[in-house]
């Protein structure tokens, strides 16, 4: 019986090898796809026992930290935001249930200490639980709080971002109305169906009719093409035809034939409808496309929560087709449009567009992320300022510059002069939405000081009835940027 | 060196690598030392020298591998149940203790084995009635559909444990009676060898027995081990290759009939070629078993560290991640805090022990204790084969436990009266003859 004995124990030995086999396939070769699958909750719970880094403002405020609860072994870390809703917006939110958003969702790799793979290996070998890096943002407490304050103010939903010329540091990204992130966990569902939606983040995920603070895009394309100078004399009359359709300027307000300087100043709807014609659709596409038009600001958010600027169609869905020709020309070249085509900007790229000419013509990528410091207190990233795009030249920067500082001094905005200290350059926007019941969104854009600009801003406020953009956006946008260069 | 000598030397590594896991699950808890696992090392190595001491008098010529094989498994099983909750492995040990009483009962008085052979209908009519009892009602339990255990108050016991070593008891003796007859009766038709028609009846009732374990216990692998068993058993017995044909063509038939007709048999097949299909129902426990084996990789989280429990749950043995995990699921856990290289160390340990116990059946001089000796290790590696199959989806999952690792009382007696089984066997096939040289 002994030969029968001996091949049982191969038989035995081969069900091992299959034991063996399955083994390896679970714990190795299969496992980068088990890790993968959704009903595998364990990386989330591990997520949960990473201590998440802290995200802070500039001068060191927390916005959103992480607290250890629980047992020995089950403890978890529950995300908190001791400043509750002031940075609901940009800033969003990470709990398990519920998902990550915005800064946090764009950030995580960072915050949860992913990137420092090698030290984190180091760290195992240790005994030591994995950590994430903490951020320093760009961000700026007070100044979030008075412009949150100031949109809160006028009842209408509205957002302000505020931009650092010279690096892009966004130091002010607001946009009401808001919500506390502390709340996601028990409230999601009424947050999600809040109206006026206060997820939605109004400074960089919705798009709306810049008026006439488009007109700087237009005389940015004219002068730095070459097409025209700020001498260019045109007709300033009331109305003009375009397209077949009479265009009347604000308050059908007539000008003589005025220069371009002029025009810019006091905003003139016919100036700049031919200027636009002249520059021609190819040539302002171009320019759009240099301000950062046509694709989501660079800034640190997740994809889907920006959304591009541009010229748009309706489309039968109800949402918004981009569209690069066969459009409204004139109408597009002061920030409105029609069928064919309307201009819709989000306040972070017309931010950017205040901005580009502030820095000498040069756009700098947009950014949240001041530094980033490990574990260990090792600075492991700095902002470093980089150029997104060559927009215009130094001298029509200058030239475009010297048009905006009038626009306080003696146009649209004249009532706003001397609100900040060293002269502020600015420009009026006051989009047409209902003609008949008066209804229009107000828009101001503006950078300070003039001679040796520190900050560039953007305002706008969901529309009103006999709204002005120099009168229902200018003063935010004033408010904010001297608590930037007072305090900031 | 004698025989024994070796065997108090393999014991000294097991007893060092007991005490490293608790010392590693200590510190991973306390972030210190404490003197608690040199006392459980210790008391452990006094438990296993008493048994060795008791072996030297009364089985010297014994196998000297398998009792440190055995011990090493408890001390793998004591370790990952303390790591779970330090309750299981205090009663774990205390189980252990019993069962050395038990083994040391049965080596003192089954000397001679052979007295088995003479009540061998008595002891497969109780190896039965033990296999039927949880389907009995008030006492039976049922535990994921399987019926496995009984309950009485406070007692949870299960049958089949000791059922399969009076099955393995019973066959042995059977056919070493009737073996001849079933080789030399044999006819040769269409090609195959089959049995004598009036010996393939105990066949046909064992096969029952497998097919009524089936539909009234409701679990694939248990059956698969009882009929695996005596599948190997005829084997040896027979040296015919076409009976195991037969016999297993018979089983997958059966299986296959119920699995169509009995809702629960099929539902686990289901569960087995798709867990994903019901991730959170039936697929639960094998894919947080297969996610916990992931998560494991090569070499495991590390003793202590995996995640048992979901952050925020209770730390209670009800509540763990892997469901079971101190009973049907420990292996999962070995893979997830020992790697693969731990999942296979244990596997080394069971094909070892079924080595030196098929080394046994070889040696053993007399028809009934090769027999014997070949069953009960059969089925002692065909457990460990079911129970780790199924926790990592080579076959449906089961509900036996996984010998001598597994938290659980009658499966630590069982198997130690099963190891006593072997060395007694071994013990009389080494003795050297009267007038040999020693």
């Amino acid at each position: 019986m002994n030969v029968p004995i001996r091949r049982l124990l191969a038989v035995v030995l081969l069900l091992f090898a299959l034991l063996v086999a399955f083994t390896s396939n679970w714990s190795v070769f299969d496992a980068e796809e088990l890790e993968a699958k959704t009903e595998n909750k364990r990386p989330l719970f591990e997520a949960q026992q990473i201590k998440r880094g802290k995200i802070t403002t500039a001068d060191g405020q927390v916005i959103a930290n992480s607290k250890k609860t629980g047992e020995n072994e089950s403890f978890q870390y529950v995300r908190r935001y001791p400043m509750g809703s002031l940075f609901g917006n940009p800033i969003g939110y990470s709990f398990i249930t519920q998902g990550t958003s915005g800064f946090e969702r764009s950030e995580n790799a960072t915050l949860t200490g992913e990137e420092n793979e090698f030290v984190s290996i180091i760290d195992q070998i240790r005994g030591q639980q994995r950590q994430g890096s903490d951020i320093v943002t760009t961000l700026d407490a007070s100044a979030q709080q008075l412009a949150t304050d100031q949109l809160e103010a006028t009842g209408r939903p509205g957002a302000v971002v505020a931009i650092e010329p010279s690096t892009g540091a966004v130091r002010v990204m607001a946009s009401t109305p808001g919500y506390d992130p502390n709340t996601v966990p028990d409230d999601q569902d009424q947050l999600n169906t809040a109206d006026p939606s206060v997820l939605t983040n109004r400074a960089i995920q919705d798009a709306y009719p810049p008026g006439s603070t488009f007109k700087v895009v237009t005389a940015a394309a004219a002068l730095d093409s070459g097409a025209a100078t700020p001498d260019t004399i045109l007709s300033g009359a009331s109305p003009q035809e375009f397209s077949g359709v009479d265009l009347a300027n604000a308050g059908g307000e007539q000008f003589g034939d005025i220069d371009m300087r002029t025009a810019l100043t006091e905003s003139v709807n016919t100036y700049f409808a031919q200027l636009g014609e002249d520059v021609g659709a190819e040539t302002l596409l171009d320019y759009m496309d240099r301000f950062g038009f046509g694709s989501d600001p660079e800034v640190q958010l997740p994809d889907d929560q920006k959304t591009p600027s541009g010229i748009f169609v309706p489309t039968d869905k109800g949402t918004y087709k981009q569209v690069d020709s066969d459009f409204d020309l004139a109408r597009v070249a002061i920030g409105q449009g029609g069928e064919e085509g309307q201009v819709l900007a989000t306040v972070t790229q017309m931010a950017e567009v205040a901005a580009t000419v502030a820095n000498d013509g040069k756009l700098m990528k947009p950014t949240f992320v001041q530094q980033v410091v490990d574990p260990d207190g090792r600075v492991t990233d700095e902002l470093d300022p980089e150029v997104q795009s060559d927009v215009i030249s130094e001298d029509t920067a200058s030239e475009l510059t010297d048009m905006m500082t009038s626009v306080v001094e003696e146009g649209t905005a004249e009532d706003l002069n001397g609100a900040v200290d060293g002269g502020f350059a600015g420009k009026t926007g006051t989009a047409e939405i209902n003609i008949e019941e008066d209804l229009a969104r107000p828009w101001f854009i503006a950078f300070a000081p003039v001679d040796d600009p520190q900050i560039a801003i953007a305002v706008t406020t969901d529309p009103c009835t006999g709204c002005f953009g120099g009168t229902n956006a200018g003063p935010i946008a004033t408010a904010v940027m001297n608590e930037l260069l007072n305090n900031g | 060196m004698s025989a024994r000598n070796r065997e108090l030397l393999g014991l000294i590594p097991v007893a060092g690598l007991l005490i490293a896991g608790f010392a590693a699950v200590f510190s991973v808890r306390s972030a210190q030392l404490d003197n608690t696992s040199l006392i459980f090392g210790a008391y452990f190595f006094a438990i296993c020298l008493a048994a060795h001491i008791f072996l030297r008098f009364r089985l010297p010529n014994a196998d000297p591998y398998l009792f440190p094989l055995v011990a090493l498994l408890a001390a793998i099983g004591l370790v990952m149940l303390y790591r779970i909750n330090s309750d299981l492995a205090r009663d774990q040990a205390n189980w252990f203790v019993v069962g050395l009483i038990l083994f040391m009962l049965t080596i003192t008085f089954l000397k001679d084995y052979h007295v088995l052979e003479r009540y061998r209908y008595l002891i497969v009519v109780a190896g039965l009635v033990l296999l039927l009892l949880p389907r009995m009602p008030v006492i039976g339990s049922q535990v994921n559909g399987a019926y496995l255990g009984i309950k009485l108050g406070p007692l949870a016991f299960q049958p089949a444990e000791f059922g399969k070593l009076a099955i393995v008891v019973f066959l042995a003796s059977y056919l070493r009676e009737h073996r001849e007859v079933l080789v030399v009766g044999a006819k040769r038709f269409a090609g195959i060898t089959f049995p004598p028609l009036k010996h393939l009846g105990p066949m046909l009732v064992v096969w029952g027995a497998a097919m009524v374990m089936l539909v009234f216990i409701r679990d694939l692998g248990s059956s698969l081990m009882f009929f695996g068993a005596f599948l190997a058993l005829i084997y040896t017995a027979t040296n015919r290759i076409s009976f195991v044909i037969i016999g297993l063509a018979m089983f997958l038939v059966g299986a296959w009939f119920f699995a169509t007709t009995v809702g629960h048999v099929g539902d686990r097949i289901d569960t087995w070629l798709d867990p994903y299909a019901d991730a959170n129902g039936t697929g639960y426990q094998v894919l947080q078993s297969m996610f916990a084996q992931a998560d494991g990789g090569l070499f495991g989280k590390g003793i202590g560290e995996s995640l048992l429990w979901a952050p925020g749950a209770k730390e209670t043995v009800e509540n763990t991640l892997i469901p079971q995990v101190q009973t049907d699921f420990i292996y999962a856990l070995i893979v997830n805090e020992l790697g693969l290289f731990g999942g296979c160390g244990v596997i080394t340990i069971y094909a070892l022990i079924a080595a030196r116990g098929f080394k046994i059946a070889s040696l053993a001089r007399d028809g009934f204790s090769k027999l014997l000796a070949a069953g009960l290790t059969a089925v002692f590696a065909l457990q460990a084969f079911v129970i780790i199959g199924g926790v990592i989806r080579v076959i449906p999952l089961t509900g036996v436990t996984l010998p001598l690792i597994s938290y659980g009382g009658s499966s630590v007696l069982a198997n130690m009266v099963l190891v006593a089984l072997l060395l007694l066997i071994s013990d009389r096939a080494r003795r050297p003859e009267p007038g040999e040289p020693l």
